[in-house]
Parts: structure tokens; C-alpha cells; sequence
């Protein structure tokens, strides 16, 4: 790693301060991003970490919205958010990865592998930084590209809970990202399907699964229904018409699991 | 540099650190704990799993900053202060679940980890818990047989060779 | 009732208390006063013409000591290759120069170029950054049938071409065997690759290099499995340094798997650097710099065919295998498609005439060598899936076929021109039918079908050669060292022994089996017995641990000396009791006078040989130390027979290990153990080749499974409990102990079973799949299911 300063705010505003600086970079739990350092592929003058910030703690479902800190991490979702997105969080790296990395830091990072991704286009999501609230449909930009502004912090993370939802993830057996990730939530005004892994613009909305399902809400529905392998991403563990073909398995299998 | 202090298997410690240094280097290299090993730069290989405040994480993926003030267990805490192993040491070498012993450190303490939070895992829970230690040598089948073993659950009857 | 001490015992392992507690010694713990750190600069580009290479700006960064290029390498020998090979046409092969840094060219990507010496690790890395390389891209060699065409790009420019060598064997048997195919009722053939590995032992190679300039003498700790090894080929060949003025040592080391035993360019580098900069050197390799620069395994692309009479019998098996040796040679790998290859090819079966052709290719990849198998792996793997395939295109029960055509006549000349000793193969058929319960498959099958999953069998039979030997013999074939191994046994006056063996254990657990045998000839405890290894100045010349050999050419080595000791203490104790030697017996630690109630106890007589008040000093000398090497005359042949269930989800492709049994021959067995586990750890790596490993390297030459990211290693969930059992048990008829190896044998047998039972699943379902390359991904299940 090439050097940096350490910084430990307490308060978001001290860790937007912080990162007014150029080249400073928040470190959510770091697990990206520390490995990235270790193969020197950034060079941030200072980090700062959001560890430190109480206001970003915490998990809590009221009033059929579900709120999770920026700083929570994905065993703390595990444990206490719905079950569909705990279960979700429950499938993220594994048990040592899950205690440091955090929401805020997995969906800042946009890694097109990720799980959560899939989530928050499916769960009618809000991402709240520090400065403004941002919706989930217009959050994710592509590989690695978010709506953030530099310096701006997801300090939580707002889901309308729906009436029944599930993750099915098929993991790329090296790294146990998501070779494809499904989430799909069933809504009273509708059912949203979003997908991670796949495409090569990132995590998207399967929009003809969505209309199919919104008129029959079954596997069935969904027979004969093919995502263009064209724009999937294609690699050592899996082609683009694989990718497309699990797309199609894994939203069967995700509706019948409702 | 400045200065880290944490606490380390009981015991007040404090050593030098850059911004940079990861809490594996300054436990090995500071600290010189050098039973946590590691064994990959993209953290999937668990063999530095230490203990943070309680919780299981990988020592080479966080920064020894990041640790100023934690309660941070690793390896050689484990046994009694006479050299008696813990009951999961015990059981790993009752069942040779270790043979180079390179990722003995990070199992032993991702074992712990899990006996933790659930003290009689099934062998399905046990190995989908491991998914980020990863051995070389045994096949894992003597791993799992001895955290089985170290849950109080009868080993033998359910790993039988 | 199990024993629970000596020979057949399995005692809790010694190695155990320090690797639980973290208190082990890996050669990264080691950290010597004052030491640099180097960090090598390695070539980002798998083929180039290196015009230069300017360290004017990084010597002048933070912390600096030197920078060393190819150009402080001139004048130094070149990494030597162990092992040389003559060709079909009674050639030598072509061997090229292995620069420790890169000189003129670079030929494969994570080639060392130049290396930093500075003082902390990040300040060599920097400078290394600073570094300015003139390199000029030249196309890259990575297929190796493009290698051999006709106006190929050459790795080597002073070579003929990017071949090796081209091996016949046996060439006498070509006619016969082509005549034989002519005339056969059948013939099946299958072609297959034999997907590229990585060892990954989980330590990565560590080298720390010092020197002390008032002796002169150099030390190398080092991550080998035979440091007495690395020490004759970097004294002799690379660095000039005498065994006497070179120490290398081998302290506790995480798993080798064979990638170990090689001399690596950075073991030479540090022990070169710690003297021109007159401090210790130390490199750790990070995990990535492990991929692309620790020897790769596997690697063979393979035509089979398998000619068969009219009632099945097999008449003739021919061979035709590209074999990769990536940009140079490493130090074993020629041997590995040759000798520890062709010669197994009859594998468990009668037929009587065979013919291998291995075709060995330069590439711009990492350079290939020996990684748990060797070359025995390869040659299971398309013999038992011709076999298979055969029985399916015959409509024959593959099982029968097998045992129909099984060897069951010992001693058994193969015409690959080995002998196997002994073996009963219908043992350990009957064996596996019975662990894997073959019978309840059908019961099993229709419980997936009911879950919409395709279950598929798989059963395969494997032999292998192990503690390859004699040397004399070797030494013909090509070998330039001598494959015997050595210890020496001291018994202290108070009736201990240390045993300094040549082997070297890295996770095999030598320190707690090796004394069950002692202990078992002498009747003494295993406590009075300690093990030392790894470190040249204080055991015998010994050649290490690999290929299986340590029980039964170390071990072998070890009862050898043992014997010598004891003969000394019966004439000693003779002399006590003042009888005659021949009626010394030793048991339970007591000497006694045969017929008489007269003893003396081991302690007695091991006092009396350092205190020889009491003593015959003009017949015998004082003291208690002997020493044997033992060459073997024979290799060992384990076999056995494997079996694996898998599910296949129809819709995903993804294979499941659902059961995997193993019935194997190993000889007698010392410690059941830790034979278990060599098994259990051989089947994880084998089901890890089948189902999950591969090194892919693209048409660029960059490795695109570079790390654990891509590079999928199995994984606890991956794998299942596996029943294993080896008291099928026909000794070994040529070594003291009767021992066969065990160490590689789980990675032998399974890949195939792993196949096997994957294609008798797709078969299943109505597939027309008679065969899928490893690594069986998901994505390469589904895509052979859509045809």
C-alpha cells in the first residue's frame, strides 16, 4: 500500500470535513477497498473512516419502511433487517467479511458482482447521504459508477418492505460474488425485479419480468421469457448466454420462493 | 507513525503504526504474535481471522488503526497459560484437523467464532461458515469433524470414514 | 482392538501443540538483525524484447540499498533443470538458459526483471515502481499446438523451435501397437485436456538470505520440501558456493504439494543479494506474486485411444499428449509427461501393448512442473475415462469391464517398462463396491430424480508409482541426482534417539509417525524418539519429501540405520551378559540371553556405550550413532479404487459432490491417521481439478486466474465427508516396512471419478455428452447439456 493519513471522525460532519480534503477517500469496513490499496490501484493522501460515527449505526423497521445505518454491516443487516435482505446480507463474503464490510461501503463501491445492488432496485429504495436523498432507481450508474459527488457519504439506506420478496444468488465460485444475482419484491402497486452480476452496464431492472409478473405472479409466467445475451457480461465462469439463461432460472426460482 | 494501543488476548498493547499498517503486520511484526498467519492479499483465505471486540474478522483487512482500543484476540490466547488447549484446539488435534498448520490459526479462531453464536452447528452449517477459511491440506473433512466434536456433537457417528 | 503406540497406532500428532498455539516456526516468523527487503519487478508482459532497464531514478528513492538487473547476474549460472530427457529420435531435449533475472528477453508474465533491495518492503515497492523498462511487445506463445506450427513466434530464439522434446515410449512398440489398432474389434477414443493448476499450498514461498562475511559462510531459510536439494542446485549451479559454505534451511513450512520442491530464482536471488549488500535479504511473496511465479501443474492436451478384441479384452493403448513446460524449464518438470507418465499408463490392467507420444512445448506462461501426482494424475485420468467411455459405447457395465481386464498376476511386468510388486485390484473393487454402497445407488438416483436433479455414478480404478528409485536406473533415464534417502540415528547415553532424516515434512506429520516405527523396533516409547529435519547442517544428504516417498524411502532409510544401531547395542549388551551376540534378544526394551532369565535394559547398554567402563573398546568403538542411505530397488505401486455420486441441477449445470468413497492399497500402514488425511487432502485437491481449478491464460498470455478472485479453490462447502478405507493391504514386496505410498493418491484417483459420474448423469437424462473438460464449472455443465 502507498501511505495514507488516518483519520476517526465521530460525527458526519466531521467526516465531511475530513473528506473535503483532496484525495481523501471514506473507508466504510474496508473490505474492497483495503485489498484494492494492497494492489496499489489507489492512492488516497488520507482515509476516513466511518467506523467511528454513532448517527450511522443501526437498523430499525417502522411504519413499513425499513432504515439501515450507512455504517451497518452486512452481519448487522443479516441479523435485523427483513428477512428477505437479511437473508441477502447472510450470503455476502462470508462470516469474517460480513462483521467489517458495511451497506453504505458495498453500494458506494457499486462493484457489478455485489448482492445489495440487486436489493435496493427491487425494494423501492432511498440512499441518504449527507446532503440529499437519492432513489434507488437513479443511484446505480454502471460498473463501479454511482450518483455520488465526491466527498458525499451514504450515511443510510431507507426500503419500503414489501409483501413478500426473495434473493436467489448463483455465486461465481471464486469469489463468491454473484455470478448472477435475483431479487425479486412483490408489491402491492406492483412487483420489481432487480439483477445484479449480470449485465455489463451493471445492476439492472428486468423490466419484461416485471410486466409479466405484475399480470400473473408465478414461475410460469415467466416461461419463455429470455434476457438478450447481448450487453450480459462474459468471463472464465460463465458466458453471456449463461448469464442470461441463469437470469431467467434464478427469478423463477426467486418468485416461487415468495 | 503514531501510536496504537489496544488490547491484545487480555493484555495491554501498543506499538507503532503508518496510516497504511494492517492489524495482521502489527500483531506479527510489532507484537511479534506471529501465529496469525497470511496467506492471500484479496482476503479470502482466513488464515489471519483474529478476534475484534468479540467478533471474528480478517487481520489483514483491516488496518491496525482501525483496532486502537479493541478488546483483539488471536491464536496465542487460546490455550490456558499452562499450555492446556481450549476445547477447539483439543478437538482439531483429536481428529487431525490440521496438517501443514498454516490455516490452523484462522479455523481455530473462525471455529470460535461460530460456537459462539451457535453452539451446535450442523456439519451444513459448520462448512458454509468456513467459506472464508480456506485449507490446502486436509480436505476439510477433519476440520469439520472437530468442530462437530468441539460442539459436543458425536464426531464419529456423523464423519464416518 | 487398535493399538495405541508402535507400528498401526495413531498417536496425537507432536507438530500439533505448536501449530494450535500459534507458536510454530514458518520461515515469514523469521526475522534476522538488520535485514532488507526485496521486491521483485516482474514482467507485466508475457513475451518482450527487454532493451533496457533503468534504475537511475529508484536508486535514488527512500530507503534503497541497491537494485540488482540481469546485468549483476552475468557470469552467474542459470537455474538448473534436474532432469533430462532424450527424444524418439535418440535427441537430448532443448534446454534453455533460466536467467535468475531476466537477461535480453522477457518470456512469461511475473518473470523477475529486477529486484529492489531496500529497507522496509513498501520502500523497495516503491522503487520498484520507479523503475523505467524499454520492453518491446513481441507476439505471445500460449497454444500449444500454435507453438509447433510452422513459423510460430519462438520462446527461445536460440533454440530450433518451441519443442522440447518428442518422447516415444515405448518406441520399439509403435509398429506392434499401430498393428494392433488395425486389427482391434473396437476402438474408443477420447480427447481431453488436463486443465492447468495452481498448488496453492496455503503459505506462500518465503527466502530470507544471510551472510556472515567473518566465516564466509552463507545461510538460506527457505520454504522447500528439500532444502538438501536446493542447496547442491543454487551451491553448485547457480552461485558457486560449496555444501560446506551453504546451509540451507527448511523450518516449519505451510503445505508444498510439489510446488515446493523446485529451486526458485528468489531463493538464489537472496542468498546472492545477502551477500553483495552484506546483510540479510528476506522476500515474502504475496499471493499474487504466488500465481504468477510459483511452478503451475498439469497442463496436457491428450489424444487416447483404446483398441479392444471382440470379447472386450484390451489389446493395445495409444497416446499422443502435448505437454506444457511454460517459458523454462523447472527443475523437475521434463520428467513429469515422461518418465512419471508413460510408465503408468498400463494402469491396473493387462494390456499388452502401448505406446505413448508426449510432445513437451514451450509457452510464454509460468513455467510447469510437478504438483501432488505428477504426470500420474494425467495419465489416470485419460486412461480411466477411455475405459469408461469405452464401456458405454460398448454397452458394457464399466465395473466389469474393468475387473475383466485387471492385472491379477504379481510380479507384473508392464510394457511400459515397470514392474509392480504386488497389488490385488479385485480387493479393492469389492472393497469400494461395499464403502460406497454401489448397491443402493439405483435408490439414490430416483430420490434426486424426485427432486429434479440428475444423479450420476462414477467409478474408477488408479495406480500409481511412488518413491521413484533406483538411482542407478534414474540416472539413465535422465535424472541428474540420485533418489535415495538417508538418516542418521543417535542414541544418547541415557537412551534417547533423535533421528536426522533427509525428508522433510511439511504437514505430513514425520514427527509423529516416523517414531512409531523406531519405537515399534526397539520396544520403547515414543517419547524417548525425536525427529529432526529440515536444516542441511544437521541431517545427512538427504533428497526431501515428494512423489510419496518419505515412509517408504525415508522411513525405509531410517529402519536401515535403526538396524545397524541395534545390531551394535546386541553386540554391547553381549558383552554385559557375557553370552553370545547370537542369543541376544532385544524386546520391550530389554536385551535378554535366549533361554536364560538374564537381561540388561536398552538404557544399560546405551550408557555402557558412552561410559565403556565395561566394554569391549578393542571390537567395538564407543558411542551410538549410525547412519544409512537406502536406495530403493523398486518403486511402490499403491492402487485402488474410487467412487463419487454427484448431483447435476438440470437447469443450472452446477455438480454437486454428493458421496465419494476410496478403497485403497497402501502396504502396511504406520499411522491410520494421518493416512486418512493424506487421503482426505488428496481427494479435496483432486475434486478441486474436476470441479473448480484451472489456470486460464488468454491468447495475450496474461494469466486471467491470477488470484483467489478467479482462481476458485475448493472450499469447505464444496466437499463432502468422504468414506475412505485402506485395509485392503498387500506390503510392499521390496522395502522394510512393507509400505506403499499414500500422499498423492487422493489427487490420482478422483478426477476421474468426478467425470465419470458427471457424464453417467448427463447420459442420464438423455444427454448425448460423452465427455466435459475440467474444471466441470457450472457454466461448462449447462453449456455441454444444450449440445
Amino acid at each position: 500500500m502507498y501511505n495514507f493519513e488516518f483519520e476517526n471522525p465521530s460525527s458526519i460532519a466531521e467526516a465531511v470535513a475530513a473528506l473535503a480534503e483532496e484525495e481523501a477517500q471514506a473507508l466504510g469496513g474496508g473490505q474492497t477497498l483495503i485489498p484494492t490499496l494492497k494492489q496499489r490501484l489507489a492512492m488516497p493522501s488520507k482515509l476516513v473512516s466511518l467506523a467511528g460515527i454513532a448517527e450511522m449505526k443501526g437498523v430499525s423497521i417502522a411504519d413499513g419502511m425499513l432504515t439501515i445505518g450507512g455504517g451497518a454491516t452486512h452481519a448487522e443487516v443479516a441479523a435485523e433487517a427483513c428477512p428477505p435482505l437479511a437473508a441477502l446480507a447472510g450470503q455476502i463474503g462470508d462470516p469474517a467479511v460480513r462483521n467489517r464490510g458495511t451497506i453504505g461501503g458495498s453500494l458506494a463501491n457499486n462493484d457489478p458482482a455485489a448482492d445489495y445492488p440487486a436489493a435496493m432496485l427491487a425494494l423501492k429504495s432511498t440512499i441518504v447521504t449527507n446532503n440529499r436523498e437519492i432513489a434507488g432507481d437513479d443511484y446505480f450508474q454502471g460498473l463501479f459508477e454511482t450518483a455520488l459527488e465526491e466527498g458525499e457519504i451514504i450515511t443510510s439506506v431507507r426500503c419500503e418492505i414489501p409483501e413478500g420478496a426473495n434473493y436467489q444468488k448463483f455465486v461465481q465460485p471464486a469469489s463468491r460474488f454473484a455470478l448472477v444475482g435475483v431479487f425479486v419484491a412483490k408489491y402491492a402497486d406492483g412487483v420489481r425485479v432487480g439483477v445484479t452480476g449480470a449485465s455489463e452496464e451493471g445492476a439492472f431492472r428486468w423490466d419484461e419480468a416485471e410486466v409479466a409478473l405484475n399480470s400473473n405472479f408465478s414461475a410460469a409466467a415467466l416461461e419463455g421469457l429470455a434476457l438478450d445475451a447481448e450487453g450480459m457480461m462474459a468471463d472464465i465462469h460463465g458466458s453471456k448466454a449463461y448469464r442470461a439463461h441463469l437470469v431467467g432460472v434464478l427469478t423463477k426460482r426467486a418468485v416461487s420462493a415468495v | 507513525m503514531t501510536k496504537v494501543s489496544m488490547t491484545v488476548n487480555g493484555k495491554a498493547a501498543s506499538g507503532e503504526a503508518e496510516g497504511r499498517t494492517l492489524l495482521s503486520s502489527f500483531l506479527r511484526e510489532e507484537l511479534g504474535l506471529t501465529g496469525t498467519h497470511v496467506g492471500c492479499d484479496t482476503s479470502q483465505c482466513g488464515a489471519c481471522v483474529v478476534h475484534v471486540n468479540g467478533v471474528a474478522v480478517k487481520s489483514c483487512t483491516m488496518l491496525a488503526a482501525e483496532a486502537e482500543g479493541a478488546e483483539v484476540a488471536t491464536i496465542e490466547g487460546q490455550a490456558a497459560p499452562d499450555g492446556t488447549l481450549n476445547v477447539i484446539q483439543q478437538a482439531f488435534q483429536d481428529h487431525h484437523g490440521l496438517q501443514c498448520g498454516f490455516c490452523t490459526p484462522g479455523m481455530v479462531m473462525s471455529a470460535a467464532a461460530l460456537l459462539k453464536d451457535n453452539p451446535k452447528p450442523s456439519e451444513q452449517e459448520i462448512r458454509e461458515y468456513l467459506e472464508g477459511n480456506l485449507c490446502r491440506c486436509t480436505g476439510y473433512h477433519n476440520i469439520v469433524k472437530a468442530i462437530l466434536a468441539a460442539s459436543g456433537q458425536d464426531a464419529s457417528a456423523i464423519a464416518a470414514e | 482392538m487398535p493399538k495405541d503406540s508402535g507400528i498401526g497406532a495413531s498417536p496425537k500428532r507432536r507438530e500439533d501443540a505448536r501449530f494450535l498455539t500459534g507458536t510454530g516456526n514458518y520461515t515469514d516468523d523469521i526475522n534476522l538483525n538488520g535485514q532488507a527487503y526485496v521486491h521483485f519487478l516482474r514482467s507485466d508482459m508475457a513475451h518482450g524484447k527487454l532493451n533496457g532497464v533503468d534504475t537511475s531514478i529508484a536508486a535514488e528513492m527512500p530507503g534503497v540499498v541497491r537494485i540488482f538487473t540481469g546485468v549483476d547476474f552475468e557470469g552467474v549460472g542459470g537455474i538448473p533443470c534436474g532432469w533430462q530427457v532424450t527424444d524418439r529420435h535418440g535427441e537430448v531435449m532443448q534446454e534453455p538458459a533460466h536467467p535468475v533475472l531476466a537477461q535480453g528477453k522477457v518470456r512469461h508474465v511475473g518473470e523477475a526483471i529486477a529486484a529492489v533491495v531496500a529497507e522496509t518492503p513498501d520502500q523497495a515497492r516503491n522503487a520498484a515502481e520507479a523503475i523505467e523498462l524499454d520492453i518491446e511487445e513481441l507476439p505471445a506463445v500460449v497454444d500449444m499446438k500454435a507453438a509447433l506450427a510452422e513459423g510460430s513466434t519462438k520462446v527461445h530464439d536460440d533454440l530450433t523451435s518451441n519443442l522440447c522434446y518428442d518422447w516415444g515410449f515405448v518406441e520399439e512398440n509403435k509398429g506392434a501397437v499401430d498393428e494392433a489398432f488395425a486389427n482391434a474389434a473396437h476402438v474408443t477414443t477420447l480427447e481431453l485436456v488436463n486443465n492447468r493448476l495452481v498448488a496453492n499450498p496455503m503459505e506462500p514461498r518465503v527466502a530470507v538470505g544471510d551472510f556472515n562475511r567473518a566465516t564466509g559462510d552463507s545461510t538460506l531459510y527457505t520454504t522447500s520440501q528439500n532444502p538438501h536439494v536446493i542447496r547442491l542446485l543454487m551451491g553448485a549451479f547457480v552461485l558457486g558456493i560449496p555444501e560446506h559454505k551453504l546451509r540451507v534451511i527448511a523450518p516449519d513450512v505451510g503445505g508444498g504439494f510439489g510446488s515446493k520442491i523446485f529451486h526458485y530464482a528468489e531463493e538464489a536471488f537472496c542468498t546472492f543479494a545477502a551477500k553483495a549488500v552484506n546483510r540479510p535479504v528476506k522476500w515474502t511473496s504475496s499471493r499474487s506474486e504466488a500465481f504468477v511465479s510459483d511452478a503451475h501443474g498439469r497442463d496436457h492436451v491428450t489424444k487416447i485411444e483404446l483398441a479392444l478384441d471382440a470379447a472386450n479384452n484390451f489389446t493395445a493403448l495409444r497416446t499422443d499428449t502435448h505437454a506444457n513446460m511454460g517459458a523454462y524449464l523447472s527443475t523437475f518438470a521434463p520428467s513429469v509427461p515422461t518418465w512419471l507418465h508413460g510408465t503408468l499408463m498400463a494402469g491396473n490392467y493387462r494390456t499388452p501393448l502401448i505406446y505413448v507420444n508426449v510432445k513437451a512445448v514451450f509457452t510464454n506462461t509460468v513455467p510447469v512442473d510437478a504438483y501432488r501426482g505428477a504426470g500420474r494424475p494425467e495419465a489416470t485420468f485419460q486412461l480411466e475415462r477411455v475405459i469408461d467411455k469405452a464401456a458405454r459405447e460398448l454397452g458394457v457395465d464399466p465395473i466389469a469391464l474393468r475387473r475383466q481386464n485387471f492385472i491379477t498376476e504379481f510380479p507384473y511386468a508392464t510394457p511400459v517398462a515397470v514392474e509392480y510388486d504386488t497389488g490385488d485390484y479385485n480387493a479393492t473393487m469389492d472393497k469400494l463396491e461395499e464403502i460406497a454402497d454401489l448397491a443402493g445407488f439405483a435408490a439414490r438416483r430416483a430420490e434426486s430424480e424426485a427432486k429434479g436433479k440428475l444423479r450420476g455414478l462414477g467409478v474408477n480404478c488408479y495406480i500409481e508409482a511412488c518413491g521413484i528409485a533406483p538411482s542407478n536406473l534414474v540416472g539413465q533415464l535422465g535424472a541428474r541426482a540420485g533418489l535415495y534417502e538417508s538418516a542418521t540415528v543417535r542414541v544418547n547415553a541415557t537412551g534417547g534417539l533423535v533421528v536426522m532424516t533427509g525428508s522433510h515434512s511439511h504437514g505430513q506429520g514425520h514427527e509423529t509417525s516416523f517414531p512409531q516405527v523406531i519405537a515399534e523396533m526397539i520396544g520403547i516409547d515414543e517419547s524417548m524418539v525425536e525427529i529432526v529435519h529440515g536444516d542441511t547442517a544437521n541431517t545427512p544428504m538427504g533428497m526431501g519429501t515428494y512423489g510419496s516417498r518419505s515412509l517408504a524411502v525415508g522411513g525405509s532409510a531410517m529402519v536401515r540405520a535403526t538396524e545397524k544401531i541395534i545390531a551394535k547395542t546386541k553386540k554391547i549388551a553381549a558383552h554385559l551378559m557375557e553370552a553370545a551376540e547370537a542369543d541376544i534378544e532385544l524386546k520391550d526394551g530389554q536385551f535378554s540371553v535366549a533361554g536364560t532369565d538374564k537381561s540388561v535394559a536398552w538404557g544399560d547398554v546405551t550408557l555402557a556405550a558412552y561410559v565403556p567402563h565395561n566394554y569391549p573398546l578393542e571390537e567395538i568403538e564407543p558411542g551410538l550413532e549410525e547412519t544409512a542411505f537406502y536406495d530403493p530397488a523398486n518403486f511402490t505401486y499403491p492402487a485402488g479404487a474410487y467412487a463419487c455420486e454427484v448431483e447435476v441441477d438440470p437447469d443450472t449445470g452446477k455438480v454437486s459432490i454428493e458421496r465419494f468413497a476410496a478403497a485403497d492399497d497402501f502396504g502396511n500402514i504406520v499411522n491410520p491417521m494421518i493416512v486418512d488425511g493424506q487421503v482426505h487432502g488428496g481427494l479435496g485437491q483432486g475434486i478441486g481439478q474436476a470441479l473448480l481449478e484451472a489456470a486460464v491464460y488468454n491468447d495475450d498470455g496474461q494469466l486471467l486466474s491470477a488470484s483467489f478472485m478467479d482462481y476458485a479453490m475448493p472450499r469447505a462447502d464444496d466437499l463432502p465427508f468422504y468414506q475412505v478405507d485402506h485395509s485392503c493391504q498387500t506390503p510392499c514386496t521390496h522395502n522394510p516396512l512393507g509400505v506403499k505410498g499414500c500422499g498423492e493418491a487422493g489427487a490420482i484417483g478422483s478426477p476421474p471419478a468426478v467425470v465419470n459420474a458427471v457424464v453417467d448423469a448427463l447420459q442420464s437424462a438423455g444427454k448425448d455428452v460423452t465427455h466435459v473438460d475440467m474444471p466441470l464449472s457450472p457454466s461448462r455443465v449447462w453449456a455441454a447439456m444444450q449440445g
